[in-house]
C-alpha cells in the first residue's frame, strides 16, 4: 500500500487544485460570490481553474468523436453539455476520496490530476493504457486517482460505492465516495438498493444523478412518475437536492455541502443535477431521429461553458483575447497528447491471459503457451476476422 | 426466394405473430420509438401501438418479471434484452421463476414467454458486452434455448418460440443482424430441437451454431481446397439437442470438431462431446476437438479481441488434428 501511495503521488501532480491541498484552502481568496444563493462558494481562481477544465473536456470530447468517425477508436460517449455537473461535483472531493462514475464522468480523472496521455491511451486501448487495452472508451479508470471504471451495466456502481463507503467507516477513515448515475439509471434495482442501504447505514456517500433529460431515446418521464429524482431520497430517509446542473457554482455548492456532511458522518445525500445531453447518446446513436432540434437549441442557450464564461467576463477576470488563447492552447495540448497516445503499439497478445486471477493458474498458463505456439506456427494468418 | 437481413427476418416473425395472435406483445428497452437498439422492432410501434410494443424503463430484472407475470395469466410476451450481458441482471426472474413455474406449481401455471436479444463478440465492446452465455441458460431444466445462424432459421425459430408453451431463450449474434440470406416467402416455422446440415461432407463433422456457422462454412471451403470434405451441422437449438442428427453425421464421418464462441469450460461443446463419447464412441477415429473462445475475458483492443475468438485458421487446425494431418 505504501509503495502504491508513493507511486501515486509521483505519477499524479494535482496542478493548482485548491481543494486538493489543505494549505491552499486555508489561504483561499474571498469568494467570488456565487451566482446561486448560499452554500460553499468558489473563488475566482477556482472558477478560472474549472473553466479551463471544462473547456478542455469539451474540446477533448469533440476530438474523440472525430477520431471515432475516422475509425481510430472504437466507441465514445461524450459529456458535452454536462461539464459543469461532472466537474463541479468532482471538484468538491479530496484526492483521497473515491469516484464511482457512470458513462459521462471519466474526465473527472483529469481534474484530479491524471495525465492526458495515458488517459487517451485508454481510449485507444494500447500498450500505454493502464487497463491494458481491456476497457472500452468512456470507461477510463485509474487507481492512482481513486476512480474506478464504469460498469457497463447501468446502476451496478451504486451499491458498490455504498459498500466502499461502509468499508471506510469500518476502517475509521474519513474518505467520501461519490457515485454518479444518469436519470435512466434511477429505474434500475441497484439504484433503489443503494439508496436504501446508504440510508440505513448512514454511509459516507454522495449520489450525483445527472438528469440530462434522456436515456438514449427515452425521456425522463418514461423512466419515472416521480415529480423529480431528488425527491426519491426522501423515501430512503436522507436529503435529496435538485440543482441547476449547468451552473457550476450551484453544483459545487450542493456537492461540497453533501461531501462535508458525509465526512462528518451524517450520511448520504442525493443530488439531482438538471442538465442536458447536447450530443448523441454515444457514437452508435443518431438523436435527430427521436429528439426535437428545438429542444437542443433551447439548451444551447444554457450551455454551462457559456454561462461560466459570461460569469468570468462579468467578474472582469476574463476577456475574449484570453479565451481565444486558452482554446488554442488546449487544442494544441490535446492534439499533441493524441499524437503521442496513438503512437504506442497494441498490447502484447500474451497480456490477455494476465489479471484473471491474482496469480496466473497453471491451466491458463498452459493455454497461453498453446496459443503462443499456435501463433508462431500459423503466423499472421492466425487471427480472427477483426484483425 | 427473397434475400433478407437477419434483423429483417426477425422483424417479420414478430409482425406475423403479433398479427396472428393478439396475446403476443413486445417489451424491452428502446423497442418502441427507437425501433430497437438493433432495429429488430422497426415499424412495430406504428403498426401495433404502444400497448403491444412497450418501451420499458431500464430494469432488466423488472421487465423480465413483468413478462413472466403476464405469461402466467395468459399473454405471450416477447421480452427483448438490449444484450444478454445485461440480462444477467434478470437471471432471478428467468431462472428461478419462468423456468420453474410450471414444475413448482404442480403443472397449474404456465409460462409461455420468449426472452431474446443480441449476444457474442460484437466488435471492440470489451468484456461486459461480449459474452456468450448460452451454456448458462441451457443448463436449466425448464428452459429451451435457440441460437439461429441464418435469417431463415431466425424467422422460423422465433415463430416457433412465440407459439411454444414454455419459456424460450433466444440468442441472436450481434454480428449477424446485417447478414443476408434467403428467407422463404409465406408462412413457415422451424421446429425447436432440430439441427440442420448446412453443408454435406464425408471426412469430418463440424458441429456448430450461431455466428460460428459462418466461420465453419468458410473453414470448410478452405479445407476443400486441400481435399478435405467437411460436413457442417448447425445445431440451431442448444436445448433440447438434436441428438439424432449429430450422431448420424459423426457415425458417417467418424471425426468431429465442435466450433463455439463460448468458453470451453462447461460450454455447450462439452455436452456435445459427452453425447458423442457415450453414444458413438465406437465410431470415432480420433478424439473430438473443440474450437472455442480462449479462457480470458474479451478486451477492447482489436488485436486481443481477434486473438481470443474462434477463427477460420483455428478451425482448420483442429480439423487437421482430428485427421492426423499437418
Ligand atoms: C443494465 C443495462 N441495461 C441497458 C443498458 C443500455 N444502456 C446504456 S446507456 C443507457 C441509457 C442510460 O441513460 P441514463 O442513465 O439517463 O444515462 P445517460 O446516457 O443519459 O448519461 C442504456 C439503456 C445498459 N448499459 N445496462
Ligand atoms: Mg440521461
Amino acid at each position: 500500500m505504501a509503495s502504491r501511495a508513493q507511486k501515486t503521488s509521483a505519477a499524479v501532480k494535482p496542478k493548482g487544485h485548491a481543494s486538493c491541498n489543505g494549505a491552499t484552502k486555508a489561504s483561499r481568496p474571498a469568494s467570488a460570490g456565487s451566482a446561486s444563493a448560499g452554500g460553499p462558494a468558489l473563488s475566482t481562481d477556482q472558477l478560472l481553474e474549472l473553466y479551463r477544465a471544462m473547456l478542455r473536456v469539451r474540446i477533448l470530447d469533440d476530438r474523440m468523436i472525430t477520431l471515432q468517425r475516422q475509425g481510430r477508436i472504437g466507441f465514445y460517449g461524450a459529456c458535452t453539455g454536462q461539464e459543469a455537473a461532472t466537474l463541479g461535483s468532482a471538484y468538491a472531493l479530496e484526492p483521497t476520496d473515491w469516484i464511482f462514475p457512470a458513462l459521462r464522468e471519466a474526465s473527472a480523472m483529469l481534474l484530479r490530476g491524471f495525465p492526458l496521455v495515458p488517459y487517451l491511451a485508454q481510449v485507444f486501448g494500447n500498450s500505454a493504457d493502464v487497463t491494458k487495452g481491456r476497457q472500452m472508451p468512456s470507461h477510463q479508470a485509474a487507481r492512482a486517482v481513486n476512480q474506478v471504471s464504469w460498469s457497463s451495466c447501468i446502476g451496478t456502481q451504486l451499491p458498490q460505492a455504498v459498500g466502499a463507503a461502509m468499508a471506510a467507516r469500518l476502517k475509521r477513515d474519513r474518505t467520501v465516495f461519490m457515485a454518479y448515475m444518469g436519470d435512466g439509471a434511477t429505474s434500475a434495482s441497484d439504484f433503489h438498493v443503494a439508496l436504501n442501504f446508504a440510508g440505513v447505514f448512514k454511509a459516507p456517500v454522495v449520489f450525483v444523478c445527472q438528469n440530462n433529460h434522456w436515456s438514449i431515446s427515452m425521456r425522463t418521464d418514461q423512466q419515472t412518475a416521480s415529480e423529480s429524482i431528488a425527491i426519491k431520497a426522501k423515501a430512503y430517509g436522507f436529503p435529496g437536492v435538485k440543482v441547476d446542473g449547468n451552473d457550476v457554482e450551484a453544483v459545487y455548492a450542493a456537492a461540497k455541502t453533501a461531501v462535508d456532511r458525509a465526512r462528518r458522518g451524517e450520511g448520504p445525500t442525493l443530488i439531482e443535477a438538471e442538465t442536458y445531453r447536447m450530443g448523441a447518446h454515444s457514437t452508435s446513436d443518431d438523436p435527430t431521429r427521436y429528439r426535437d432540434p428545438k429542444e437542443v437549441e433551447l439548451w444551447k442557450t444554457r450551455d454551462p461553458l457559456d454561462r461560466l464564461q459570461a460569469r468570468l467576463l462579468k467578474l472582469k477576470v476574463w476577456d475574449a483575447r484570453r479565451d481565444e488563447a486558452l482554446r488554442t492552447e488546449l487544442l494544441g495540448e490535446i492534439n499533441a497528447a493524441i499524437k503521442e497516445a496513438e503512437s504506442y503499439g497494441p498490447p502484447a497478445d500474451e497480456t490477455m491471459f494476465e489479471d484473471l486471477y491474482a496469480e496466473v493458474p497453471w491451466n491458463i498458463l498452459e493455454q497461453r503457451e498453446e496459443y503462443l505456439e499456435y501463433l508462431r506456427r500459423a503466423g499472421p494468418a492466425a487471427r480472427g476476422d477483426h484483425a | 426466394m427473397p434475400e433478407l437481413m437477419y434483423r429483417e427476418a426477425l422483424n417479420q416473425a414478430l409482425a406475423e405473430e403479433m398479427e396472428r395472435d393478439h396475446r403476443v406483445f413486445l417489451m424491452g428497452e428502446e423497442v418502441g420509438r427507437y425501433n430497437g437498439a438493433f432495429k429488430v422492432s422497426q415499424g412495430l410501434l406504428d403498426r401495433f401501438g404502444s400497448a403491444r410494443v412497450v418501451d420499458a424503463p431500464i430494469s432488466e430484472l423488472g421487465f423480465a418479471g413483468l413478462g413472466t407475470g403476464a405469461a402466467m395469466v395468459g399473454l405471450r410476451p416477447v421480452i427483448e434484452m438490449m444484450t444478454w450481458n445485461f440480462a444477467i441482471l434478470a437471471m432471478d426472474q428467468i431462472v428461478n421463476n419462468a423456468a420453474k413455474l410450471r414444475h413448482m406449481s404442480g403443472g397449474q401455471l404456465r409460462c409461455p414467454i420468449v426472452f431474446r436479444g443480441p449476444t457474442g463478440i460484437g466488435g471492440r465492446l470489451s468484456s461486459q458486452h461480449s459474452q456468450s452465455l448460452e451454456a448458462q441458460y441451457a443448463h436449466f431444466p425448464g428452459l429451451k434455448v435457440i441460437f439461429p445462424g441464418t435469417p431463415k432459421d431466425a424467422k422460423g425459430l422465433l415463430k416457433s418460440a412465440i407459439r411454444d408453451e414454455n419459456p424460450v431463450i433466444m440468442f441472436e449474434h450481434e454480428k449477424l443482424y446485417s447478414v443476408k440470406g434467403e428467407v422463404p416467402e409465406g408462412e413457415y416455422t422451424i421446429p425447436i430441437g432440430e439441427a440442420d446440415v448446412k453443408r454435406e461432407g464425408k471426412d469430418v463433422t463440424l458441429i456448430t451454431y450461431g455466428r460460428q456457422v459462418h466461420f465453419s462454412l468458410a473453414a470448410a471451403e478452405e479445407l476443400a481446397k486441400n481435399g478435405i470434405d467437411a460436413e457442417v451441422v448447425d445445431l440451431r437449438t442448444i436445448r433440447p439437442l438434436d441428438e439424432e442428427r449429430i450422431l448420424e453425421s459423426v457415425k458417417k464421418t467418424n471425426r468431429a470438431v465442435i466450433v463455439e464462441e463460448d468458453w470451453a469450460f462447461c460450454g455447450v461443446g462439452a455436452t456435445v462431446v459427452d453425447l458423442i463419447q457415450s453414444k458413438a464412441f465406437d465410431y470415432l477415429d480420433a478424439p473430438v476437438e473443440r474450437v472455442t473462445q480462449l479462457p480470458v475475458s474479451i478486451s477492447y483492443a482489436a488485436n486481443l479481441e481477434a486473438a481470443a475468438e474462434p477463427s477460420v485458421p483455428r478451425i482448420a487446425e483442429a480439423v487437421n488434428k482430428v485427421l492426423y494431418r499437418g
